[in-house]
């Protein structure tokens, strides 16, 4: 595999990775209009992501970090096309990590409510908005000559976008509650259960879709295996829910996600950005690449760097791997 | 306005404003990590009541800091896209690096140490705080080291061969070693220790005053946390200007060198001189831009000290550079539609004069006026005493904002003087294989000014709306100080307090009994 290919594919994981770590803690959020009605249940649905989440955004950050690293042919063509998309997430996430931490400044209830709020609609932006950021890039943007786009600000909100957002946040939605169900006990994990249970098939949809869409466009043998093992996993994810059995179901649901991206990326390759306007001006993974001399730079300092950044997170995840219980209702009334 | 206009208002403000966090997470995750570590050595009930109260000082404003530097990142794409496959090569990969190597350690370890109370084993706690903290000192490495970059390309080739001129990375070593960067590396981190300094000094003054005014025995552990606190600001704030001069002395050398333009522009220094002088404060129509209007208050040798370090070298002057850069990179901006509305217009290589000029006296004043309140406190508390000056204590809380301009001053001065370009021509290397780009091509095509109004107008009204609450959570916070409501005695680790957070982590039996530790996440 030569560097821009081995690049191509770390892009690619980490993308996923911030999908499927940040997804469980964009879909807790997004489920506490649903299943957190309480106080109590608020406090412990954010709890199970307290300590994560903010880990969880690194993967973000070293996504983006690295499209523009390794492709910034990529970076500045896609960006740029999908310019209020991004702001907007980027409000999004702003607001949201703020409310995380500024919620506990106040005892009063009202706050404490009021900043939950901003979590879960941050939340809902952001996931939605990354959502329609990769599936744009994925399935067509209108750029012309020189990786600019055609057409004013709103060209690039298509159909592709829309089919991104949707799959991105019904996934995250799901996967939000097999986590609640995996890192709670009493009531909520039933709640989370039954909730995960009636809606996984239906939410894995878009997702699959997206998957599908790129495949049939430019699809191999190997990521129709893909697609059919994200098919399969969602089955499985409903079965073992069905069967109670919350660690392997959470299993399954990510498996979902990882062969669904698997099939999107490796179905595009070597194309990371697809013109609607002229296949001439699609972004490939060789015309948007750095030069070898930095990839390698980079392949050997993240050859060293990443394995350890994977030990300790995976450790704190470890530390904080116990489920979570409500509190009494004493504690909650002095909170 | 055009687009180029409202991107550079965008990033100036979304970046000034992100780097009134970033020096208080440095400095003050330092000395809370200082704090912690006297606490699990020395078992003192001061040193844990100021871990928690400072700590949570630190978290409040860290994650407002992590917020906003998210958009650091996405706006060199967004609006800087000419810029981003220009530089793509080098800056990118500095970049990415930070996030792997330093952004997961910050933020993963910090969360361990917001939730680890009284669930990890003591030291593992402790280290827990010290891995974030060096994350946020290597975050700072990379970035500066990327921004320095800029001011001064090492390391890079032009690179043509795509048709399409491109920055081409050749030594990486090299990017890590720039001496601009190791300068302003260090001269950051001083000016971060400032900034925690001067809080602890403002706000340890001001709490003492209040409770001898009320009448409190000095005997309490309260009183030991805020007169700590006062001494350890006073001394770190005092050590870190004197650090602060040495750096930026360095800093300034290398600048004289490598961008002489912003140097003489920071004096207002027209001609030639030498030897040169220092001006301490100018006259008149330094708005006009026009380096021969202004009149100047000087102080004669000094310049070419700061330059040069003797007494006798000339320093260039604004206009005889002004026409050696004419010279060797036009007099007007190439007529090609890359530049947008400057193709074809006349360049100006001096830069704004009266942001330099101002920039790098407040700059100074700032931090003198924060290292004189630090020299200030020492005395009013030494040997035990208490301050009950208004004016003092007052004046004190007042100058925790002085190191947070001077910062902010500094990277305006740096930054503004820098232009016309936004990649520095390294004058080491020979005139045909610089490496440089002007911010006026920097820009992304294709972008309309109303898609950067609307980024710049939402992100400036959220902003504001976040640093009122962030700034009110602040003093809040800072008013209840360690033991809210608290009026009994407090003898010892964790008595007395009324209000649950401010106590010590229970021992637990249970590692997920309640979430106490979760409070203290504010």
């Amino acid at each position: 595999m030569d560097l821009q290919t081995l690049w191509f594919v770390a892009v690619a994981v980490l993308w996923t990775g911030f999908l499927l770590l940040e997804g469980f803690d964009f879909g807790v959020a997004a489920l506490i209009p649903v299943l957190g009605r309480k106080p109590a249940d608020r406090h412990l649905m954010l709890r199970t992501i307290g300590p994560l989440w903010d880990g969880n955004e690194v993967w973000l950050v070293t996504a983006v970090g690295a499209t523009f690293a390794a492709f910034p042919g990529w970076y500045a063509t896609w960006l740029p096309a999908m310019y209020l998309p991004f702001v907007l997430v980027l409000v999004g996430l702003i607001v949201r990590a703020v409310a995380f931490e500024w919620r506990h400044s106040s005892h009063d209830e009202r706050w404490d409510a009021a900043w939950t709020r901003v979590i879960t609609t941050g939340s809902y932006i952001a996931a939605g908005g990354l959502g329609a950021a990769l599936g744009a890039t994925t399935l067509g943007l209108p750029v012309g000559e020189g990786g600019v786009r055609v057409g004013g600000a709103f060209s690039g909100w298509s159909w592709p976008a829309l089919l991104g957002a949707v799959a991105v946040l019904a996934y995250s939605v799901v996967h939000g509650a097999v986590f609640l169900s995996l890192k709670t006990d009493g009531d909520l994990r039933h709640r989370a259960r039954a909730f995960a249970l009636r809606w996984a098939p239906l939410a894995a949809l878009p997702l699959l879709a997206w998957a599908g869409l790129v495949w049939l466009r430019s699809g191999g043998v190997v990521t129709a295996a893909t697609l059919v093992v994200a098919v399969v996993a969602v089955v499985v994810t409903w079965v073992r829910l069905a069967a109670g059995r919350e660690g392997q179901a959470f299993t399954a649901w990510a498996v979902v996600l990882l062969a669904s991206m698997a099939t999107v990326f490796g179905a595009a390759f070597p194309v990371v950005l697809p013109s609607t306007i002229d296949p001439a001006f699609d972004v490939l993974v060789s015309t948007a690449s750095v030069s070898d001399y930095t990839l390698t730079v980079m392949t050997w300092v993240a050859g060293f760097g990443l394995p350890v950044v994977l030990g300790y997170q995976a450790w704190t995840y470890w530390v904080f791997r116990k489920r979570l219980t409500a509190e009494p209702e004493h504690v909650e009334a002095a909170a | 306005m055009d687009v180029l206009e409202i991107a550079r208002w965008q990033f100036g403000i979304t970046t000034v404003y992100h780097f009134l966090m970033v020096p208080l997470t440095i400095g003050l995750g330092l000395l809370v990590a200082v704090m912690h570590t006297m606490w699990v050595r020395t078992g003192k009930a001061e040193w844990l009541r100021m871990t928690r109260f400072w700590g949570r000082i630190y978290l409040i404003n860290f994650v407002l800091g992590v917020a906003t530097g998210l958009v650091q990142e996405f706006q060199f794409g967004l609006a800087w896209s000419s810029y981003s496959r220009f530089v793509g090569d080098v800056f990118g990969s500095v970049l990415a690096l930070e996030a792997l190597l330093a952004f997961f350690l910050e933020s993963t370890f910090l969360g361990l140490w917001i939730f680890g109370w009284g669930r990890i084993p003591k030291k593992l706690h402790l280290a827990a705080l010290w891995a974030a903290v060096v994350g946020s000192i290597i975050s700072a490495y990379f970035i500066i080291a990327a921004n320095s970059w800029m001011q001064h390309p090492v390391g890079v080739v032009l690179d043509t061969s795509s048709g399409e001129p491109r920055a081409r990375q050749v030594d990486f070593l090299a990017v890590l070693t720039n001496n601009t960067a190791l300068a302003a590396f260090s001269h950051a981190i001083v000016a971060s220790l400032m900034v925690a300094g001067g809080l602890l000094v403002g706000i340890g003054l001001w709490h003492l005053r209040k409770r001898s005014l009320a009448g409190r025995p000095t005997t309490e552990v309260d009183h030991q946390v805020w007169r700590r606190s006062v001494r350890v600001g006073g001394y770190v704030s005092l050590a870190a200007f004197m650090l602060v001069a040495l750096t930026g002395d360095w800093q300034g050398k290398l600048m004289f060198q490598q961008q002489p333009l912003k140097m003489s522009s920071a004096e207002a220094l027209c001609t030639t001189e030498a030897p040169a002088s220092f001006s301490i404060f100018a006259l008149s129509k330094l708005g006009s831009n026009e380096c021969d209007d202004v009149r100047s208050f000087t102080v004669p040798y000094v310049l070419s000290f700061l330059a040069n370090g003797d007494f006798s070298s000339p320093v260039p002057g604004v206009n005889d550079l002004q026409e050696q850069y004419a010279e060797a990179y036009g007099a007007t901006y190439p007529d090609d539609p890359s530049f947008g509305d400057k193709a074809g217009e006349p360049i100006d290589y001096a830069p704004v004069l009266a942001v330099t000029y101002w920039g790098f006296r407040l700059m100074i004043g700032m931090g003198a006026v924060s290292a004189g309140v630090a020299a200030y406190a020492l005395w009013a508390t030494r040997r035990g005493r208490v301050p009950t000056s208004r004016i003092g204590v007052y004046g004190s809380l007042l100058a925790v904002g002085a190191p947070f301009v001077g910062n902010a001053a500094g990277w305006i001065f740096t930054e503004m003087g820098r232009q016309p370009f936004v990649v520095y021509p390294n004058p080491d290397v020979p005139r045909a294989d610089q490496v440089y780009f002007f911010t006026a091509q920097a820009v992304s095509p294709g972008i309309s000014a109303t898609e950067v109004w609307t980024s710049l107008i939402s992100l400036a009204v959220l902003y504001g709306v976040l640093a009122v609450v962030e700034f009110g959570l602040i003093v809040r916070f800072a008013r209840q100080g360690v033991t809210d409501g608290d009026t009994t005695p407090t003898p010892g680790i964790g008595g007395g307090s009324t209000h649950r957070d401010d106590d010590d982590p229970p021992p637990r039996a249970d590692d997920d009994a309640s979430d106490d530790v979760l409070q203290f996440a504010y």
